[in-house]
């Protein structure tokens, strides 16, 4: 194998799995010990740079990174990094000297943002401080988008929402709210630069079975009937309550149900319990309220009589799993099932729906009604359009239009100024600051904890189910998000390995907890992953190569399980390894000078 | 010294061997010798040797005596029997604890000044009384506690940090060991865990005295250029003379060695040592050509490695005192006192 080059960004990046696998790469161990040293406000900026809306994330953010998370493969729980993301959230001071400064005299040029979603608002954030005039439009009377209509208020307490839209708002933007865009093309014919749109997924899927058509007042739609109790539209809903669908809406659908007043709430879902696309901690929520979620159970027919709803006639079915490891499902042999309902909730996916962007503008569309976008720069067909969100792409959630924000902002503001919007973006780049202090000294807190991921504490059920306005988690108070702060195992601070000096004397290879180190002849990759202290079989994770030493072998270091304790370092006479945070710059507008 | 205790979590599939337990239960406490000393690696190695063997780590006395080398057992096998004795005299502590207790696994573990300087009259005796032990040396040819005298090990012409020559002749302590009729005899590097581990387990295994000197770099002052004990001095003039692989009773052997230069050596206890001489005049039964060859050998500069000489069906101690073979600490009033009787017919073998 040839020797790592460490200079490449995207390998230590790598080695931090939760900030690689946030779309928005926010660096979360750095995050997290800022949290340690109670600095709840640097914490918060830094997330509020990376993310834009850390209170929010800290409560809904469907953590891509938790999964990833290197305690997973050591021990078996991740850290629980969205909830101390909350922690910097619920306890910072105030942030007012960190905000950046929003120049008085505009550049003269003039962007329309079209939706007020995550994707919008982050848009308009990237874009203020660099002195563009940036108008927001949208059809509802206030801003947040999905944030504010599907995000049910007992998970996203509306103050938490209202003050971090409101930040971006009172930098500048133009606001026209209740201001449904109907045409594009006399949206174009309007004097702006260029075009954001971030209008999301906004229609929820629907069914055609028998029986739909006549029972149509007592079926709505998940999440317009969820907007609706946002906006304070509908405030109770009476008898039995049938949800359908296993994602998350479905989980918020069944919980605020069961909040205004639902006889029965049951959810049914037409697959296996293990392929619900809900979150799991989504799912174990809606359970301990005593929600059932029913399984296998593909519906066939609404049952109505004159007019009015009866319930839902479900066919019984079984998963099997096929040779490709996918789940098919066959009939159980059961009989059908008939479940009295009052109300349907229908939230079985949303999609993009466009219908007011003309087909004839220059902006193409895929087989699947979504935009043909350049990937890297989320430019449509049509020069000045963007697109960002699940507008761009299909439903994701909030991170990703953060992370599409960023990327459509620098995509602007280059074309804005007549640049090429791939030559001339700003690249990636790491920086490596070695950690030492002292003899024995790490500027950071080395010592592996074996702690437990430890449980967000919940407010009482009884109370929580009285009222939809009550938040159910309460989240970790300053003493808890310490503790589990802790247990972040610091995967940024890397082992940073200099051949030259390396006397091969074994001494990390016998300290190595992890038994990461071998000091072997060089092989090709398949072999010599067989042939290390411990097999490294996960070939997701990377071996580390020196260059060749003095007695003709190589340094190899399985980066998969390394609990970044810095012993190989502390136990290394000539400093061949030493422990350097990697800080990797992320393209973004404003974050760092662009070329 | 390192502050950090060495966390307890481990690889996800860390192996377990057959008494259930893995290789890091048989570790001690971080060691406090310098980082790099070639000493940790020898800890590291019998640790993984025990580990291997399947041994109970409560079966284990570790015995030493003064220097850094005696440090040692503080640093592995923690849930063993252990006793840091007086300088010199590891070897007497060695066999009284053997003599108590035959069923203990002695590791007796010396340095260069321990065993060829103030010891060098207890550990000629040790090797002659065959005590069942490993009697490993820490050998880095210097007083690395003392802030880096020459050591009794010492290369003649072999130089300080500081760039002086050393003008005495040096001891070889593998020499003197087959001079003085040590029943397995082996050198090595603790750089070379591939050459040490298999040593380490014969040798424990071994029936009688097994004597291991392991070059052990001091980093802190004989890692220099000049130095004949040195981590590049070694690699470079190191003469591996038989690769050694140790295979336990009922274990499948898995080397194959070109057919006219490998052997086969069956332990008492049905373990074998597969050998494989790169030279293929070596016999490791003849103890008088295994030291003409080391001694040739160091006459041209070249250290040789590797298991020198092994006589499988040696006797220890206890067979030439005809011992019980129940150990002697378990023996109580009534087995020392027989009675009346019984001192009669004794007596009466004497009239």
């Amino acid at each position: 194998m040839k020797p790592t080059n460490i200079f490449d960004p995207n390998y230590f990046h790598k080695v931090v799995d939760c900030q690689w696998a946030c779309p928005a790469h926010t660096p979360v161990p750095e995050y997290i010990r800022l949290i340690s040293q109670q600095r709840y406000t640097e914490a918060y900026m830094l997330n509020w740079d990376s993310n834009v809306f850390p209170g929010i994330l800290g409560r809904t953010c469907d953590r891509p990174c938790e999964p990833a998370c290197r305690r997973v493969r050591t021990e078996e729980n991740p850290v629980a990094i969205c909830r101390l993301k909350r922690v910097a959230a619920d306890h910072k001071g105030d942030i007012g000297a960190y905000l950046p400064k929003v120049p008085v005299e505009k550049n003269g040029k003039r962007v329309a943002l079209l939706g007020a979603g995550p994707a919008s608002l982050a848009v308009a954030r990237d874009l203020l401080p660099h002195g563009y005039d940036v108008h927001l439009f949208e059809k509802d009377p206030s801003g947040g988008g999905m944030m504010r209509s599907q995000i049910p208020a007992f998970r996203l307490p509306i103050e938490v929402l209202e003050e971090e839209v409101d930040r971006i708002l009172e930098m500048g933007v133009v606001t026209h709210f209740g201001h449904e865009i109907t045409s594009m093309k006399s949206m174009l014919e309007e004097d702006f630069d260029a075009f954001f749109v971030g209008t999301g997924a906004p229609r929820g899927r629907d069914l055609t079975l028998p029986g739909r058509e006549e029972s149509t007042s007592h079926i709505s739609i998940g999440i317009d009937w969820l907007s609706s109790v946002a906006f304070g539209h509908t405030d109770k809903i009476e008898g039995k309550v049938i949800v359908m669908g296993g994602g998350n809406t479905a989980m918020d659908c069944c919980r605020t149900a069961k909040r205004l007043g639902a006889e029965s709430v049951s959810v049914v879902v037409r697959s296996a319990f293990e392929v619900m696309k809900a979150s799991e901690w989504e799912k174990e929520d809606a359970m301990s309220e005593g929600i059932p979620i029913i399984n296998n159970r593909p519906p066939k027919e609404f049952v109505h009589e004159n007019g009015k709803l009866k319930g839902v006639v479900f066919e019984c079915v079984k998963p099997v799993r096929g040779d490709d490891g996918r789940l098919s499902y066959v009939p159980s042999g059961e009989p059908d099932v008939f479940m009295a309902a009052d109300h349907i909730l229908m939230a079985i996916g949303q999609e993009n729906h466009c219908p007011w962007i003309e087909r004839d503008i220059g902006i193409e569309f895929d087989k699947w009604d979504c935009p043909i976008l350049e990937e890297d720069t989320l430019q449509s067909s049509n020069p000045k359009i963007f697109f960002g969100g699940d507008a761009a792409l299909g439903p994701e959630n909030i991170i990703w239009a953060s992370a599409h924000a960023h990327k459509a902002a620098i995509s602007i503001h280059l074309f804005c100024q007549g640049k090429d919007l791939k030559a001339a973006r700003p690249p990636e780049g790491v920086n490596l600051v070695s950690q030492k202090m002292g003899m024995h000294e790490w500027s950071y807190d080395s010592v592996h904890d074996p702690a437990l991921r430890f449980r967000v504490p919940h407010v009482e059920r009884e109370v929580a189910l009285k009222n939809i306005k009550v938040e159910v988690e309460l989240g970790f108070d300053e003493a808890l998000g310490a503790k589990e702060a802790q247990r972040c195992l610091n995967c940024d601070i890397q082992t940073v390995f200099t051949d030259r000096l390396c006397i091969e004397c074994d001494a990390c290879v016998d300290i190595c907890p992890m038994d990461s180190i071998t000091f072997t002849e060089n092989l090709k990759e398949k072999v010599l992953r067989e042939r290390l202290t411990a097999p490294a079989g996960n070939t997701e994770q990377a071996l580390y190569i020196s260059d060749e030493l003095n007695t003709g072998r190589v340094m190899v270091k399985d980066e998969d399980v390394c609990v970044h304790c810095g012993l190989c370092a502390e136990r290394c006479p000539t400093n061949a390894w030493d422990m350097q945070k990697s800080v990797f710059h992320i393209p973004q507008l404003g974050s760092y000078a662009e070329q | 010294m390192t502050f950090v205790a060495k966390p307890r979590v481990h690889h996800p599939k860390l192996p377990v061997n057959e008494i259930g337990l893995t290789r890091r239960d048989y570790e001690g406490p971080v060691s406090t010798l310098c980082a790099g000393c070639g000493h940790d690696s020898v800890s590291a190695a019998i640790v993984q040797a025990c580990a291997e063997l399947s041994l109970p780590p409560h079966k284990f006395a570790k015995i030493s005596g003064i220097g850094c080398s005696s440090k040692t057992p503080s640093y592995f096998l923690s849930k063993s029997h252990g006793f840091n004795s007086v300088h010199g005299r590891m070897p007497s502590v060695a066999t009284g604890a053997n003599l108590a207790n035959r069923d203990l696994y002695c590791i007796g573990v010396s340095g260069d000044g321990d065993t060829a300087s103030i010891g060098l009259g207890q550990f000629a005796h040790i090797v002659r009384r065959r005590i069942n032990m490993l009697y490993v040396v820490d050998n880095n040819g210097t007083y690395g506690l003392t802030k880096g005298q020459f050591s009794a090990t010492n290369d003649k012409g072999s130089t300080s940090k500081k760039g002086l020559p050393n003008l005495n002749e040096p001891i070889d302590l593998v020499s003197l060991a087959l001079q003085i009729g040590a029943s397995f005899v082996a050198r090595s590097f603790s750089g070379d865990k591939k050459q040490l581990v298999p040593l380490i387990k014969a040798a424990l295994i071994h029936k009688g005295f097994g004597f291991i000197d392991v070059i052990s770099p001091c980093v802190a002052f004989n890692n220099h250029q000049g130095s004949t004990k040195s981590y590049d001095y070694i690699r470079d003039h190191s003469e591996p003379v038989v690769v050694t692989d140790y295979f336990a009773a009922q274990e499948e052997i898995t080397v194959d060695y070109a057919p006219g230069t490998s052997e086969e050596v069956h332990m008492p206890d049905g373990s074998v040592l597969c050998l494989q001489k790169l030279d293929e005049k070596f016999d490791v039964h003849d103890k008088v050509h295994a030291l003409n060859y080391v001694q040739t050998r160091q006459a041209q500069g070249e250290v040789v490695t590797g298991l020198l000489y092994v006589d499988p069906d040696a006797s220890d101690c206890h067979e030439v005192l005809d011992t019980v073979q129940r150990p002697l600490n378990e023996l109580d009033v009534d087995d020392l006192c027989p009675g009346n009787a019984a001192l009669e017919m004794v007596n009466a073998g004497f009239r």
